[in-house]
Order: C-alpha cells, then structure tokens, then sequence
C-alpha cells in the first residue's frame, strides 16, 4: 500500500490555489463538485425544515400550528426545494461531476467552463426560489397545475416558476457534458462495455436531462406568458386546454423521477461490488436497464392522470407501459442480490446504505405498481399511499444512495477517513427513522387519508404521530453525518489512495486527487470490477 | 461550447489542456453542439406540440386568425435565412480553407440577413400591434373565431419570439466569431467555433422553414 511522502504535501486540487476568487472561478469538475455539495446540502436542510413544520402541525387532528393557507405552502415549498434543487441535481451534480471524468480517465469533462456555469445558473435559480419563499412562498404544489397555477393563485408563482426554469438549465448543461466526456474523453482501452456501471447510469440520466428539461421549460414559459398577459392557453374558459399543462409538465417531470433514481443505482452498483468483493452479475443486463429505465421513463407520464379525465385507452396504455418499467427495475435488483451471492460481504457504512437502499427501493417500487393499475389508483390516488410510495423511491432510495456514496467517496474527495462507528450508527439511525415516517403512510392513504390537507379525522391520528416520530428520528440521522463529516475534514486520519480495495480507476490517483486527475493518462486493459474474494487476496488495504 | 474553444485559445495554441489532441476537441465540440440542438428540438418541441393540439382543436379559428399574417414578408424572410444559411456554410469552407477574409466576408453577410430578418420581423410586429392582435386586454378580433384566433396569435408571438431570441444569440456570436477572426485565430487545422457555430445557425433556419407554413400558410393550401 503506497502512501504518499507525508511531510511534503503532494498539490492536489484542494490546496493548488486558495482564496474565494479561486472556488468561485474555478473551472476544475472536482472543485465544482464540491461547490454543487454545498448548495444541495443548503437545499436538503431547507426543504427539511418545510417538512419539520407540515410533521409538526400533522401530530394533531385539527389545524392549530397553521392555517391552510400555510399548510399549503409549507409541502408546495417542501417538494418544490427537494426535488428541484436537491433531488435532481444531488448525484448527478455532486457524485457525478466528481467522479465521472476520474472513472473514465480524462482529466476534466468536456466543457470546464459550462459545468462552472451550471453551478452559477442553479445558485441564480436557487435565489429565485428562495426570494418567493422569503417573500411568503407558493401554494400550488410542485406540480403548478393550471387553471390554479395560471389564473387563480396569488401567491409567488411567478418567481419560483421562474427560479425552477432558470435552474432547468444547469441540469441541461451537466447532461450535455457528461454525454459529450462519456462519449469523447474515455482513456485508452475504456471501451464502452469496461465503463463501470456508474457512468452507464449517468449517461442514461444526461439523456433524460437533455430530453426532458426543455419541454419543462417550456410548459413553465407558457404559464408564465398566461400570468403576465392574461390570455388562456390553459385555462378553459377562454378556449385553452388545463390538461395540455399536465401533459407537458409530467413529459419531463415523470422522467424526472429517474434522473433522481438512475444515478442512485449507479452509485449502489459500485458499493455492492466493493464491499462483496465481488464482480458485478450481468454487466450488460445492468448496463442496458439503465437506457431501458431511460426510454421507457418517457412514454409514462401518463399514468400521473389516471383520474384527470384523459381517455381511458390512454390511460390503460400507460398503465400497461408504466408496468413495463418494472421489468428493468427488478433486473437491476435481482443482479444485485445475485452479485451479493457468495460473496465476502462486509458491512462498512456504505453498504449499510447500499443494503437499505435495495429493500426501501424494492418496496417503492412495488407499491409502483399498485399505482400504475387503473384500478387501485383510482382508490388510492392522492392519497398519503402515493406520498409514501415516492418518498420510498425519493427518499429510501436516492436519499439513501446519495449518502452511501458520499461516505464511500469522501475519503477520495476529501482525503480524509470519516469515524466509521458514528457512520454505521447514523446509517442505522436514518434506515430506522425512514421507516417509521412513510411505512404508516402507506396504511393512512390505504385507508383513504388524502394528501395535502392539514386537518384530518381523530382516528387517523395514532399513524400520524407515528411518521412525526420517525421524521424527527430522521431528522436526528440526517444531522449526525453533517457533524461528522465536517469534523473529519479538520480532526479524521489521511485517507490512502484506495481505503476500501476498491477497483476503478479513481482509485489509482492519490486521495484528494491532483488538479489534473492523472499526470499520465491511464491505459485500461481489463474489465471493471474485477473483485476476488476476500479470502484469495494476500492482504486487505 | 464554442466559447468554450475560442476562450481557450487564449493562449498561444488553441489546445484546451484537459483535450488530447485538437481532432478530439473538435469532434466534442461538434458533438456537444448536436446534443444541444437536441435539447432545442425537445424545447421547440413542446411549443409545436401544444400548436398542433390547439389547431386540431379550433381548425376554423386558426385558418381564419392566420389571414392576418401577411405572407409575402414571411416568404421574403424564408428567402433571407435560406441564404443566410448558403453564406454561413460558405463562411464554414472559407474557415476550412483558411480563406480570412473571405471567411470575414461571409460572416459578416451571414450577419446582415440575419438583421434584415429582425428588421421584416419587426415590421411584422408592429402591425400586429396597431391591428390589436397582441393578446391580451388589449386583443380585438370580430367575428366568432376570437377566442381562437387570440390563441393562435399567442402561439404566433410564443413561437416567433423564441426564434427571433435564437437569431439575436446567433447574430451575437457571429460578431464574436467576426473579431475572432479579424484576430486571425482561425486556421485550417482549427476553425472549430466557426463549424459549430454553423450548426447552430443552420438549425434555427430550420426552425423556420417550419414556422413559416405552420403560422403564415395554414389557410391557404
């Protein structure tokens, strides 16, 4: 195990320039990483405390901490902060800026400059938004649907309408690079079919990035042209079509959901591999799944207006397409499981994550289909079952990868050993506290609590004190890792270059890289993954 | 990403330093290009598809409200981009050729139709505007179409703004180019920015060739 000279620091690209002027103008994708890790973390704690306010005034019956009309902008804030400006980008913009050049062996993505205005134009997006929530926020939903959005509503649509499409952009910018550098900038004998799976599922999410964002945008322009000279493009009584926006907004906002899930399961391809020790079971079939995800995610959006009046052949297409989804799905997680199969499984943080991950995701996505048929969607549509199915997908799944992965990757980010006993505990901690906040969700909205309200029957009352139990579990275990990490930047050991024996060609260089990834450009000549078992190998780093 | 070549040729090479060889940042370059005018069809895309709905939906109202369009100066503009297109792949060749100036000549013609455009489209507008047929309070059409002829005119600004924002961006990095090449940064072994922003140019013709019909031609076939 080569460790580098200790006493003469090695230039890597956290200590080649320092001062404000050199972060903020900085063009290297390990810099800006970090720059989108700082903001999404500001966004995540953001949206948190929007849903410590809804599971506060949830724990009684009767509205009394607020009135509707808060309660109203509270879970609009919530979802609009979560998703838009933490799900969306969180590993893609983080993870993936990090990692995606280092896996493939360039030295930068294709587009320095544009990946450094991504960040700037998500921070302008993100003002915006912030702006209309200082300024008293916005009752729409996330989902801004006309005739509502367009005509009726008085509070700040308009700004966070347009916060969400300037932020729009960034996404479309990081998917263009990453589909540019993924296709252009792969070092010799990187062939497509020796990417690690991490890359595949990236590409597959900068497709949906390029294909999707635009027409969100547009659907956003239209609303706003509605707002500002009041004509009907979506309101009906002046000959327009409310429809048409839902159309237009799940297009883009049903594939969404697997920008925000596609990068996850990259992510817990590479934790499972490492920490079984073992090579990945069906490469391909993985590889594929995840452009399969990625087509079939487009010709769903759909099954989001089961009850919205389209016409009930549309509706049993959708249904049958959304089902189809599955099939991909399960795939990846049967592979998963199989790839866990005999192998010499350890259970570091990380894949406490990644193991937590395939059960919530498996469970989210099981409930999926519940949804996706006609019939049962009818009962419980709107209902708090859908609100616990996405937040099994959302939260169990890219939530919990998304962390799994920082864990696995900060000692490469960072250079630096986090204190692995608080991480298993916290890890323990959020799995705990997730369940305990949406599995009782699921039996409310069976039961036929519909989402969105602040006051509810007595009897629902019992289940509902339940998820505010599990959320301030959850909220005690999303802050845990928060302090630790921060204190191991100053106080945690020096990370070597490869602290988990991983294969990758990230591994190779020093931890915290230098600024140019590699001073020679890597030659690969093998497979990835090329795990052997715990027990064959002469001595584990 | 054209700015992201030329400013990186700054120095003495126009080599960015994460690129191998210049053959590989032309051909990401080009390819990043293609993948953005991707994204641009998807965004068109919505607009056309939302058209398409509303004209299925009012098809008398849409052919009627298209009457107003006056489609000899959308032919006129139709002819204008189509040769702004012929001189900005000649512009393209002359870049290839290492031809400077005339590659400073095509630019700047490919520039100046592109203003004769804006200024037809400017004409254009302005009518509309005194004809009331800007939507909104101040929209006026007779007869029982009104309501769907105010949605056509909205898709009419909605789609012909958007295009006219692409040609002001277009005309924008043109003048760029044109210093650019005045500096003489071009070659026949670079002249990258000038081939992507030749794509760029030419589909926002494109764009057009499909707006023109579509708005102007629809009740006249």
């Amino acid at each position: 195990m080569s460790t580098p000279a200790i006493e003469s620091p090695r230039v890597n690209y956290l200590n080649v320039s320092y001062g404000v002027r050199s972060w903020l103008l900085t063009t290297d994708h390990k810099r800006i990483a970090l720059l989108y890790l700082l903001s999404v973390t500001l966004f995540f704690f953001l949206g948190g405390f929007f849903a410590v306010l809804i599971r506060l005034e949830l724990m009684t019956p009767p509205g009394d901490l607020v009135q509707s009309e808060t309660y109203n902008r509270l879970f609009t804030m919530h979802g609009v902060i979560m998703i838009f400006f933490f799900l969306i980008p969180a590993i893609p913009a983080v993870l993936g800026n990090f990692l995606v050049p280092l896996m493939i062996g360039a030295r930068d993505l294709a587009f320095p400059r544009l990946n450094l205005l991504s960040w700037y134009i998500y921070t302008l997006g993100g003002l915006f938004t912030l702006a209309a929530a200082i300024l008293g926020g916005v009752d729409t939903g996330w989902t801004f649907y006309t005739p509502y959005s367009s005509t009726y509503s008085n509070s700040n649509v308009m700004l966070t309408a347009v916060g969400i499409f300037i932020t729009g952009f960034s996404s479309i910018l990081t998917g263009l690079n990453f589909l540019v550098t993924i296709h252009k900038m792969r070092a010799p004998g990187m062939t497509w079919f020796r990417l690690p799976l991490f890359i595949w599922a990236h590409y597959a999410t900068s497709l949906i990035m390029i294909l999707g964002t635009p027409v969100v945008a547009i659907a956003i322009l239209l609303v706003g042209l509605e707002r500002l000279f009041h004509i009907g493009i979506f309101d009906p009584r002046l000959g327009g079509d409310p429809l048409l926006f839902q159309h237009l907004f799940w297009f883009y906002s049903h594939p969404a959901v697997y920008i925000m899930i596609l990068p996850a399961m990259g992510v817990i391809n590479e934790l499972i591999t490492c920490f079984a020790r073992r090579r990945i079971f069906g490469y391909h079939f993985i590889a594929f799944s995840s452009i399969a995800i990625a087509t079939l995610g487009f010709l769903v959006w759909g099954h989001h207006m089961f009850t919205s009046g389209q016409s009930v052949y549309a509706g049993m297409v959708f249904s049958a397409l959304t089902m189809l989804v599955a099939i991909p799905s399960a795939v990846k997680v049967f592979n998963w499981t199989a790839t866990l199969y005999k192998g010499s499984v350890s259970y570091q943080a990380p894949m406490l994550y990644a193991l937590g991950f395939i059960g919530l995701f498996t469970i989210g996505g099981l409930t999926g289909i519940f949804l996706a048929t006609l019939a049962v969607d009818v009962h419980v549509h709107d209902t708090y079952f859908v609100v616990a199915h996405f937040h099994y997908i959302m939260v169990g799944g890219t939530i919990m990868a998304y962390l799994g992965g920082l864990h696995y990757w900060w000692p490469k980010m960072t250079g630096k050993i986090y204190p692995e006993g608080w991480a298993r505990f916290a890890a323990l901690v959020i799995f705990v506290g997730f369940n305990l906040t949406f599995f009782p969700q699921f039996v409310l909205g069976y039961l036929g609590m519909p989402r969105r309200y602040h006051v509810y029957p007595e009897e629902f009352q019992v289940l509902n004190v339940m998820s505010s139990a599990g959320a301030s579990i959850l909220g005690v275990g999303y802050l845990i890792p928060m302090i630790y990490f921060i204190w191991s930047l100053r106080y945690g050991p020096r990370a070597p270059e490869n602290p988990w024996g991983a294969k990758g060609l990230e591994w190779l260089v020093p931890s915290p890289p230098p600024p140019h990834n590699f001073d020679v450009t890597p030659v690969v000549t093998g497979e990835p993954y090329e795990y052997t078992p715990r027990s064959e190998e002469a001595h584990v780093g | 990403m054209w700015a992201e070549v030329s400013s990186a040729s700054s120095a003495r090479s126009p080599l960015a330093q994460h690129f191998d060889d210049l053959e590989q940042q032309f051909e990401a370059s080009t390819l990043g290009m293609w993948v953005f005018l991707i994204t641009e069809v998807m965004f068109f895309g919505g607009l056309f598809a939302s058209y398409a709905l509303y004209r299925s939906l009012y098809p008398e109202g849409f052919a009627v409200a298209s009457r107003r369009l006056d489609y000899l100066l959308g032919a006129f503009n139709t002819a204008v981009l189509i040769c702004s297109s012929l001189t900005m792949a000649l512009a393209v060749r002359s870049a290839q050729l290492g031809q400077g100036r005339a590659l400073r000549l095509f630019l700047g013609l490919t520039m100046a139709l592109g203003l004769v455009f804006l200024g037809v489209k400017v004409v254009e507008y302005s009518h509309k505007f005194h004809e009331h047929l800007v939507p909104g309070p101040s929209f006026r059409f007779e007869g029982p179409e009104a309501r769907a002829a105010e949605l056509f005119f909205s898709f009419y600004f909605a789609m012909t703004g958007l295009h006219a924002l692409h040609m002001v961006v277009g005309i924008g990095v043109l003048a760029v180019l044109w210093i650019l090449a005045w500096r003489g940064r071009f070659s026949p072994q670079y002249y990258t920015p000038v081939e992507v922003a030749g794509l760029y140019w030419h589909f926002v013709d494109i764009v057009w060739i499909y707006l023109f019909p579509l708005l102007y031609l629809i009740s006249r076939a």
